[in-house]
């Protein structure tokens, strides 16, 4: 378990920013939840780490233009809704990232789909 | 609940644009727009038109009424925001049916355009004074000049000169007046702003330079200009054009960050988090634009960052500029002046066409009576294209046609659709430049493109029958245009090519083609960026279905020793190997190998990587040859060895796998390989571009040659012909029909193009380092982690 109760509602402090090389992701957990981290070259982005298809690790997956594609069988995945491009019954959950000097914070608990709040890079 | 909405604050083309991009990108997310006037957005930038033919401002209404009900976005005609509480994320609305509401937003857009300037001076709230601006100056101002006497324009700029034809079609005496020197002072130099002079009194409307109006005078109506120097103008009809003040009250009212517009950054955020501002209202880099084309830009940035998606930055637009004057063509683009220009002037066609360059590259370009090529050269402007000889460049754009263009090149700056847009909806099946006009809204502006429009589409339509190989398809881009833009301005990684042309940024499917074109380029002295490659090739392994991984050691020619079988198999102890198999190549695959477990099961085994993970050379499978086999002809091993050894760490567009047959019976299977080689009597036939896998395919026989020396060779020659030639993922067999045999023998077995092949395979070769010594210089601490924790 990580470490939880925060200031500002966050839940979790994850890892460290340095932790994950830029432009990959990492697996994290979360109240026993496996969550995929993005460090992209244009802020952070957090989904639930396992595919929805085959349970492929999302983490591993190339990220571009706002969407990663997991490593096993090329589903793609929307970083911000969390939706498949390919497949319209596919959904990931996707969480609050927030970075905080040289920490990364999740909300543990799932954004609710289709919200696009602006995270802090 | 459903979750609060994107707000968009006006109810321009700019708050129009953003709406257009978000939807373009995102079907669901729901947007509210906020338009303060009580009509649906309109095409400002046509408003002259409507003062000329004196239609209802309807028909510049740029979307019908169920365009926004088909896309679910809520608009409030005739609404005002009063306040934002940042704090909250809440708009106070005032007016039409929102009267009084609070509304949530989860982001918010500012596009409240701007507001006409107007002096400070005397008599400027005088009845028969107008601003243009809106639809109701335009009615204002046609009623007016339909009984003035004389009437004058404040202001010699591009809107000073439309009005000006406006009042002028009304049957009024017009006269411009203007504060500087020249007309259209910010986007013409003096040469054409002298023949833009006497081309408009052709029209009817004459032009004072140097004038400062001082004040407007008239006894409960406006009847007369006084100006600076004493003089004295009759006007009973005055229309001030002399410039714009963003709109930005709700901004300072709210504590957002303001200049001169509202302050924003490259992804048009400004400084309160979740606020963004787009169009007139904005200020980029001390910069605000009043011209449409960059309102286009910018709303597309804008919505990218709005949905979190990368996209390209905000760096700025090219200012370009289309006088909306029947009669007169002109059009500016960049900067006027610079250090140096060519001008090509016919004075008796009141032609004036310049174009502009700083330090040898095009940086602007006036086009007057003559604008042919004006899409050509803004693209030219836009890359800063470089050039020798100036007055040839400019004759070049004159000639040029749609099949120049390139497909960034903005083809409708009223809508800001460039060229690869009517080409994708051209091969997305749309027939006529009709329905692609509708789909794009290419040509829908000033309609001053509809013939480019419809030249694109006709010669798209011709061509699409022969759809080159993309290496990036979103972006249309072939492998061989990929590798000239490299090679041309040295770039060496794949973030650069994406930050040049865009490939790599829309799916990334890419990435992995891009990062080994680039290493091929550069004979792999690159700049490595391990997130353009496959998870594979980040952690030297092979994912499998549950996230473990596979581990194959090199045997060269598929020869091991007893001390290597004892590594692998105390090493398989060691980290649980749940299976050890034998593979078709003759090599041991471990499977099922934790990802943390692998830098020290490397370490353990002592043995280089055998690149079963990679496109790269795989295998090298091998008989027995002639040392023991009592049908041997050749040693097959020996040479096979040799192969891999020569071959050993090298990336190919897809995997190569090779096989040595030390006699025709073919143990090896050597002719279903990609590159085979059997020996012969007195010699060893060369092979390429068999396969066993889906379909099979029999090798062709590339040549015979008489020793192993010389088949090395030969087949390093193809190999690096085809590093340097295939498409990504195109694996032997479909390469080595695509180019002919015959081709292939040309180019091969030339010694002198055969030798250079070699050469560049031994310069790609030479930078190779076996990937698994990164257990002990990982390119991260986290290279082989797959789960990180927060510090202790």
């Amino acid at each position: 378990m990580t470490p939880v109760g925060a200031s500002d509602g966050l839940t979790g402090r994850v890892c460290r920013v340095d932790d994950i090389p830029v432009g990959e992701g990492r697996a994290v957990e979360i109240d026993g939840r496996r969550i995929a981290v993005f460090r992209t070259r244009h802020g952070w982005y957090a989904v639930d780490q396992r595919c929805p298809h085959r349970g492929g690790p999302l983490a591993d997956g190339i990220v571009a233009d706002g969407c990663v594609t997991c490593p096993l069988h090329d589903r793609r995945f929307d970083l911000a809704s969390g939706r498949c491009q390919s497949d319209p019954d596919l959904r990931v959950d996707v969480y609050q990232v927030v970075v905080r000097e040289a920490d990364v914070w999740l909300d543990g608990a799932a954004l609710p789909h289709e919200v696009t709040a602006m995270l802090v890079a | 609940m459903s979750s609060p909405p994107i707000v968009v604050v006006g109810g321009g083309i700019a708050g129009q644009s953003v709406c257009e991009a978000v939807r373009d990108r995102d079907a669901a997310v729901p947007i509210v727009l906020v338009c303060g006037e009580p009509r649906l957005p309109y095409d400002r930038v046509r408003l002259s038109e409507i003062l000329v033919s004196g239609e209802a401002p309807e028909a510049l209404q740029l979307r019908p009424e169920e365009w926004y009900a088909d896309r679910s976005i809520d608009v409030r005609l005739g609404a005002w925001v009063e306040a934002i509480d940042l704090e909250a994320s809440t708009l106070t609305l005032a007016g039409g049916a929102s009267d009084g509401e609070r509304l949530a937003y989860a982001q918010l857009v500012l596009a409240t355009g701007s507001q006409p300037l107007l002096p400070p001076i005397e008599g400027i709230d005088l009845p028969g004074v107008y601003p243009f601006r809106g639809p109701e100056d335009c009615e204002a101002i046609r009623l007016g000049a339909a009984e003035c006497r004389q009437a004058a324009v404040i202001g010699g700029g591009l809107l000073g000169l439309e009005a000006a034809r406006g009042v002028v079609s009304q049957g009024a005496p017009v006269t411009v007046i203007h504060l500087m020197d020249r007309l259209m002072e910010r986007q013409l130099d003096h040469g054409a702003a002298e023949m833009l002079a006497p081309a408009m009194a052709d029209l009817g409307v004459e032009v004072q330079l140097g004038r400062q109006t001082a004040g407007l005078h008239g006894n409960g109506r406006v009847n007369e200009l006084r100006f600076a120097d004493g003089d004295r103008l009759a006007a009973d009809l005055v229309v001030v054009s002399i410039g714009i003040r963003p709109e930005t009250s709700l901004a300072r009212g709210a504590g957002i960050a303001c200049s001169r517009g509202i302050v924003v950054d490259d992804r048009m955020r400004t400084s309160a988090t979740g606020v963004l501002a787009v169009g007139e209202c904005a200020e980029h880099r001390g910069v605000v634009y009043g011209l449409v084309a960059p309102i286009h830009e910018q709303a597309k940035v804008a919505a990218d960052t709005l949905l979190r998606r990368i996209g390209l930055d905000y760096g700025g637009s090219i200012p370009s500029a289309k006088l909306k004057v029947m009669g007169v063509d002109l059009v500016s683009i960049g900067e006027a002046d610079a250090d140096q220009s060519a001008i090509a002037e016919f004075r008796e066609d009141r032609i004036y066409r310049k174009l502009v360059l700083r330090d040898g590259r095009i940086s602007g370009a006036i086009l007057l009576g003559d604008i042919r090529g004006h899409e050509n050269l803004l693209e030219a402007v836009r890359a800063g294209e470089e050039v020798s000889d100036p007055l040839a460049r400019l004759v070049a754009a004159s000639q040029a046609t749609a099949a120049d263009l390139p497909d960034a090149a903005q083809v409708c700056n009223c809508n800001g659709v460039c060229k690869g847009e009517i080409v994708q909806a051209v091969n997305d099946g749309l027939p006529t430049p009709r329905e692609v006009m509708a789909a794009t809204r290419a040509g829908t502006g000033c309609g001053s493109c509809r013939e480019l429009v419809a030249e694109i589409v006709t010669l798209v339509s011709g061509e699409s029958a022969n759809e080159p190989a993309y290496l990036c398809p979103c972006r249309k881009q072939t492998r061989g245009e990929l590798a000239g833009l490299i090679r041309a301005e040295g770039l060496d990684a794949v973030s650069q090519v994406g930050e040049r042309c865009g490939t790599g940024y829309d799916c990334g499917a890419c990435k992995p083609a891009l990062a080994y074109l680039v290493s091929e380029i550069k004979g792999n002295r690159h700049r490595e960026e391990r997130d353009a490659r496959f998870i594979n090739d980040r952690v030297h392994a092979n994912i499998q279905n549950d996230g473990t991984f596979s581990v194959v050691p090199r045997m060269y020619g598929g020869c091991t020793t007893p001390s290597e079988l004892r590594r692998i198999a105390d090493a398989a102890e060691k980290y649980e190997v749940p299976l050890v198999k034998i593979t078709g190549g003759q090599r041991i695959d471990l499977l099922g190998v934790r990802r943390e477990d692998l830098p020290e099961m490397w370490r353990d085994l002592g043995m280089p990587s055998g690149h079963a993970y990679a496109k790269a050379i795989r295998t090298v499978k091998t008989c027995v040859g002639a040392d023991f086999c009592r049908f041997g002809l050749g040693d097959s091993i020996g040479l096979g060895v040799e192969m891999e050894k020569a071959w050993e760490g090298l990336h190919t567009p897809a995997k190569v796998k090779s096989g040595v047959s030390g006699c025709p019976r073919n143990c090896a299977e050597a002719t279903v390989k990609d590159i085979g080689v059997v020996a012969v009597e007195g010699g060893w036939q060369v092979r390429i571009g068999g396969a066993a896998g889906a379909s099979v395919r029999e090798a062709d026989i590339l040549t015979t040659v008489e020793t192993a020396a010389e088949a090395l060779r030969v087949t390093s020659a193809f190999l690096q012909y085809y590093r340097e030639n295939a498409d990504y993922k195109e694996r032997m067999y479909t390469f080595v029909p695509r180019i002919g045999l015959d081709r292939l023998r040309e180019i091969v077995l030339d010694e002198e193009q055969g030798a250079a092949l070699r050469e560049r395979l031994a310069i790609a070769k030479a930078a190779v380092q076996d990937p698994w010594l990164e257990r002990d210089e990982p390119y991260h601490p986290n290279q082989f982690v797959e789960l990180v924790g927060p510090p202790a």
